[in-house]
């Protein structure tokens, strides 16, 4: 072999050994965050401020709650659905008016939708985050009279405590059939169109709800309904909410 | 010796020119490379851990043990990337009240890499999302958003290249379909492009014109919807391109106990993975590179 020949070798050689790599094996697994990782200092003191800012601020007490309230205390109205429903109403109704010179005329929410009870006691921000911690807002929806009676329909065969604000009366017979639906004290008016204030996930169709489609406008608040929850708590010194006749049954 | 040395080394390098893959990016011979991918998704704001009272994830996850296992990942193979597949954003007080500061914050910390973007990170709009970018040090992939008339303009890349012990890894994000998912006040002018079609593009310029030796996919699209299967997601992505090594998803929430083997479209393997939610797991892919050799009609094998 002549120098040219090495050389040309080690040219080869050098050629081929950056030659592009390929993957000859390949390992996967995914590994547990548990307790038996102990915490890295630096991220827990990073972390320790923010999270002293954020318990102080949950735990402030806004309200004060004389008895324990739970979605399942009755069977077609209960006091902590009653009071949501009531609070969407007159915390949202003015920003709606505000906006549109137009009022809401009823509220409608969902029963799975209480998250939480309200526990007898203080009331803390950390009890509004319990009772709602989705981040579902307030929409209202204008619809025809045709379908607020759709709603009725849904709401006497659902047969669940779906909160629904005061100026609803809804009162079913003794077969659950509707008797009587008034809003504001008037039978539906079919020809009339209604503004209804829900929350997004029930407009989309949520829990079966299929009448706030077609509609005739969709106003969108930016309105959470935990903010909602929040702001109404910190204008009461004491919550008294109630299970009254809005949505009532008849028995034999 | 050193002839046989010779042979093996020019036939492999024969094999190699043959499908037109020579690249002077790794250039250390005869020596095993590892590279190991790290990965979180929909960790929804999930700093602190799960209380001992929590009736499903009691006393799991957590952000400062998840910094310990990286820490001590990193020590073992330098070689490693930390990733996220998004929905950074949500899901406990933390967000609400410092609007996604801390979660940027304690990621740079971890030395997260790359990010793609999940619909949550919408959830203060485009513009809560753009006044935490400077809180983060690492970068934000997606190819298939187009921010171009939006304030995250610039801020997010299609894709990114990062050298590792001379392997040269490309990383792409997807994005899922915002309208019906998300409020249209919320993300604005972004506009969503099909993420299959986007998939195909980058897998080319990453493979083909950068000479990636690994592609990864960072994806929100969701890892299946088992009843709508014609919607996209990373299964039907993973079969209907190629090129792609791997695909870290999110979005669905869903907790793989390993990484689904899946074929793509020219019948190579893809990995599938992903890890559930919250912060409870650490996906963990180590990629095993052997210089010049000659692969097998399998490829790679795969130990799950």
């Amino acid at each position: 072999m002549t120098i040219k020949h090495i050389l040309k070798l080690c040219l080869l050689l050098l050629i081929f050994s950056c030659a592009s790599s390929n993957v000859s094996k390949i390992e996967g697994k995914r590994i547990a965050i548990d307790d038996s990782l102990k915490a890295n200092q630096a991220i827990e003191d990073f972390i320790l401020p923010y999270r002293l800012h954020v318990n102080k601020n949950m735990d402030s007490i806004i309200s004060y709650a004389p008895e324990t309230y739970s979605k399942s205390d009755g069977e077609l109205n209960t006091a902590i659905g009653n009071l949501m429903a009531d609070a969407v109403y007159s915390e949202t109704n003015p920003v709606f008016n505000q906006r549109t010179q137009k009022n809401i005329d009823l509220v409608l929410l969902n029963h799975g939708g209480i998250r939480s009870i309200i526990s007898k006691g203080n009331i803390s921000i950390r009890t509004a985050y319990e009772i709602m911690p989705f981040e579902n807002s307030v929409v209202v929806v204008a619809i025809k009279g045709t379908q607020m009676n759709d709603m009725m329909e849904y709401l006497s065969k659902a047969k669940r405590a779906h909160p629904v604000s005061y100026q609803l009366q809804l009162t079913l017979d003794q077969n659950a059939a509707v008797k009587s639906a008034t809003v504001h004290g008037k039978p539906i008016d079919i020809n009339k169109t209604y503004y209804v204030a829900t929350n997004d996930y029930l407009y989309n169709g949520g829990d079966g709800m299929t009448f706030f489609h077609p509609n005739e406008g969709l106003y969108v608040l930016n309105y959470k309904i935990r903010d909602v929850l929040i702001d109404s708590f910190k204008k009461k010194d004491t919550l008294n909410p109630k299970q009254d006749q809005r949505f009532i049954k008849l028995e034999d | 010796m050193k002839r046989r040395h010779f042979i093996q080394k020019s036939t492999a390098a024969t094999v190699l020119a043959g499908v037109g893959g020579l690249s002077l990016q790794s250039f250390s011979p005869s020596k095993t490379k590892k590279i190991t991918i790290l990965h979180t998704n929909d960790v929804h704001s999930h700093i602190d851990p799960f209380g001992p009272d929590d009736g499903r994830n009691a006393n799991k996850g957590g952000v400062a043990r998840r910094a310990t296992l990286v820490e001590s990942i990193r020590m073992e193979n330098p070689n490693t990337l930390l990733l996220d597949a998004g929905d950074i954003f949500q899901g406990t007080p933390y967000f609400n009240y410092y609007g996604g500061e801390l979660e940027f914050k304690l990621m740079s910390m971890l030395k997260y890499d790359v990010a793609t973007i999940g619909n949550h990170d919408f959830d203060n709009g485009i513009d809560g999302l753009y006044a935490q970018v400077p809180h983060a040090k690492f970068e934000f992939v997606s190819a298939n958003y187009d921010f171009t008339n939006t304030v995250m303009d610039t801020h997010v890349k299609p894709y990114k290249i990062i050298i590792k012990d001379g392997i040269k890894i490309g990383i792409f994000g997807l994005g899922i379909e915002l309208d019906g998912l998300v409020n249209k006040d919320m993300y604005k002018e972004t506009v969503y492009h099909n993420p299959i079609e986007i998939a195909q593009d980058m897998s080319r310029i990453l493979k083909e014109e950068q000479s990636c030796d690994l592609v990864i996919c960072l994806s929100h699209i969701g890892y299946y919807y088992k009843n709508s299967p014609d919607k996209v997601s990373d299964i039907t992505l993973a079969r209907a391109t190629k090129d792609i090594d791997l695909i870290i998803g999110g979005h669905t929430h869903t907790f793989l106990p390993k990484p689904t083997i899946e074929k793509n479209s020219v019948g190579k393997n893809v990995l599938v993975n992903q890890v559930g939610c919250f912060g409870l797991y650490l996906g963990r892919i180590d990629f095993y590179f052997e210089p010049g050799k000659k692969v097998t009609a399998e490829g790679a094998s795969i130990i799950v």
